[in-house]
């Protein structure tokens, strides 16, 4: 489903400022599967996620969803297969508007909007239904403005409106990293339920361990724009938080002796 | 009288020009300072082919809009295409136009004298429609053509104001106030940000122009300075408006920013009539703006501060 074939990036390449998050990733992805991207600060797990969207061109390698290279769709035609939750609860909805209204910009992600009618009785209905789910009593309030809502009330939505049309391939960068413990569990297991549910490609990226075990069939392990350690589903199931620790240990004592 | 309807009918010209504000400074969050430059070259672009090719009023208003919809478009591509800070596009295009619109009217001033203006369309309708030239209104004698300017002018604005209202509710009309709101989230959802912020600068220098065409032929003249200050007018406007209305919702902004720039307009005529000296007229506006920016602030801060001090007394009492 997707490919990744040698993806490199530079950021201020030449400069004192040089960073280099990619350094030749490659992964093979296949359809339906809930991959978990771990990683420590600096590791490059955002910026991989970063250049499936097409936030920026990556300088060299390939990216392929669903056989087609997507190398030179911008990000906002990327977004007609991608689903994002990003990490800021604030950056997912436009705060200013209501409920209701952000939907039904999530109900066009990624066809072309033209003067039809922006809400209708049906899309509201759905809506009150799904929301309904979510168990946050907000079924009510779907004409107020969703600044007003908790962090975690509105990653609960933004997880939604990203899945509202199926995405090819859904990305969570951090999605839980800003709540509170009890918002992130619900949140998660929001987020088990609808990959589950509609049967996602998922890359879901975090730094918690604990995640990392407890959730997904794959692990990436990132470290310094590599992929340190590819756990599949069978190794998953063995794996443990100390064993995660560990393989961390050991590659930040392999740098020491580089 | 006279005076009153005259301001209303300004007013209401006007609130064309807050609308298209609105749209820069509230929707998409850019003081978009073109305004200044494309309110003249509608009036530049009317005043032309009014005067020195004769076209009909109503073709000649509708280039105007169409020359603020060219104004509009040049920020955006500056903008978007080039990523030029906001801001400086504005006066970039601004500064640009001033030179634009002395080469179209030729001269720094054009006089409608003798020519089909919309007001003199006003005229022949408002001597059909009361038989002369003047009529009586709640006991007040006033020129028929005005009262049918106004009448016009009312129906414009109002139908523009729906059109916009019912546009800003549709797919792409809501996906624009999102772009303004969160451009990453409309982004991530497919929206192309840079188009959606280009249409929204086209479509407000449209209607700035179209103020500009209007008012000038009200007026009867169009001149090169008609535009300076101009954006603060609007601002003024939308102010009021959203002191007013509360600022909830796209609809009762519009209905706000109209009533803001007829209030504003009616405020400044009475004002002038008791004596204010015209020159000091933009002066007092920016002041006022400033005013209106920063007192909402002060205020709160010092209701804080206010109700901290009380709540420092209370805590000190014994129990």
């Amino acid at each position: 489903m997707l490919k990744l074939i040698d993806v490199e990036k530079t950021f201020h390449a030449n400069t004192a400022n040089e960073v280099r998050p990619l350094r030749g990733i490659t992964l093979d992805i296949g359809e339906g599967a809930f991959v978990i991207v771990l990683g420590g600060n600096g590791s490059g797990k955002s910026t991989l996620l970063n250049a499936l969207a097409g936030c920026f061109e990556i300088d060299s390698g390939r990216i392929e969803l669903d056989g087609q290279d997507l190398g030179d769709w911008s990000e906002h035609r990327r977004a007609a297969w991608i689903g994002r939750v990003f990490q800021n609860p604030f950056s997912g909805t436009a705060s200013g508007m209501s409920i209701l209204d952000n939907f039904s910009l999530a109900a066009k992600r990624g066809k072309l909007r033209g003067l039809a009618w922006a809400q209708s009785r049906k899309l509201r209905q759905e809506l009150q239904g799904r929301v309904r789910e979510l168990d946050m009593g907000l079924e009510n309030r779907l004409d107020s403005p969703i600044g007003l809502l908790s962090g975690g009330q509105r990653q609960a939505l933004t997880l939604l409106m990203a899945t509202w049309l199926k995405p090819k391939l859904l990305l969570l960068d951090e999605h839980t990293a800003a709540l509170d413990p009890k918002s992130a569990d619900q949140v998660l297991a929001l987020t088990e339920r609808v990959i589950a549910d509609a049967k996602l490609t998922t890359l879901m990226v975090t730094h918690s361990m604990q995640q990392a075990v407890q959730y997904g069939d794959r692990i990436v392990m990132m470290h310094g724009g590599r992929v340190l350690h590819d756990f599949g589903y069978e190794q998953k199931q063995q794996l443990q938080v100390d064993d995660l620790l560990a393989c961390f240990h050991n590659a930040r004592q392999d740098e020491w002796l580089d | 009288m006279a005076l009153l309807i005259g301001a209303l009918t300004l007013g209401i010209i006007l609130s064309l020009l807050a609308l298209g504000v609105y749209i820069s400074y509230r929707i998409f969050d850019i003081a978009d300072i073109t305004v200044d430059g494309s309110l003249t070259f509608g009036a530049a672009v009317t005043g032309v082919l009014l005067v020195n090719y004769g076209v009909h009023p109503l073709y000649a208003t509708l280039a105007g809009f169409a020359a603020g919809l060219l104004a509009g478009t040049v920020t955006g591509i500056l903008q978007t295409t080039f990523r030029i800070n906001p801001l400086l596009s504005g006066i970039l295009v601004m500064s640009g136009l001033y030179s634009v619109n002395l080469h179209v009217m030729g001269r720094s001033n054009i006089p409608f004298l003798g020519v089909a203006t919309l007001n003199s369309y006003c005229e022949q309708l408002g001597a059909s429609w009361f038989g002369a030239a003047t009529t009586n209104l709640g006991g007040w004698t006033v020129s028929s053509a005005d009262v049918t300017m106004l009448m016009l002018m009312s129906v414009l604005v109002s139908s523009i104001a729906l059109v916009l209202w019912a546009f800003f509710r549709t797919d792409l009309g809501t996906a624009m106030r999102a772009s303004g709101d969160n451009p990453q989230m409309v982004k991530a959802l497919g929206g192309n940000v840079a188009l959606y912020r280009l249409f929204g600068l086209a479509l407000a220098n449209g209607l700035v122009a179209l103020a500009g065409s209007l008012w000038a032929q009200y007026q009867n003249f169009a001149d090169v300075q008609m535009g300076i200050g101009m954006i603060v007018w609007g601002l003024a406007s939308v102010i009021i408006g959203e002191a007013l209305t509360g600022a909830a919702g796209v609809g009762l902004a519009i209905v706000g920013t109209i009533i803001g720039s007829v209030l504003f307009r009616e405020l400044v005529a009475i004002a002038l009539s008791f004596g204010l000296n015209p020159n000091d007229l933009k002066l007092i506006t920016a002041v006022f703006v400033f005013a209106a920016l920063v007192l909402p602030d002060l205020a709160r801060k010092l209701s804080t501060r206010a109700n901290r001090k009380r709540a420092k007394v209370a805590r000190t009492r014994p129990c």
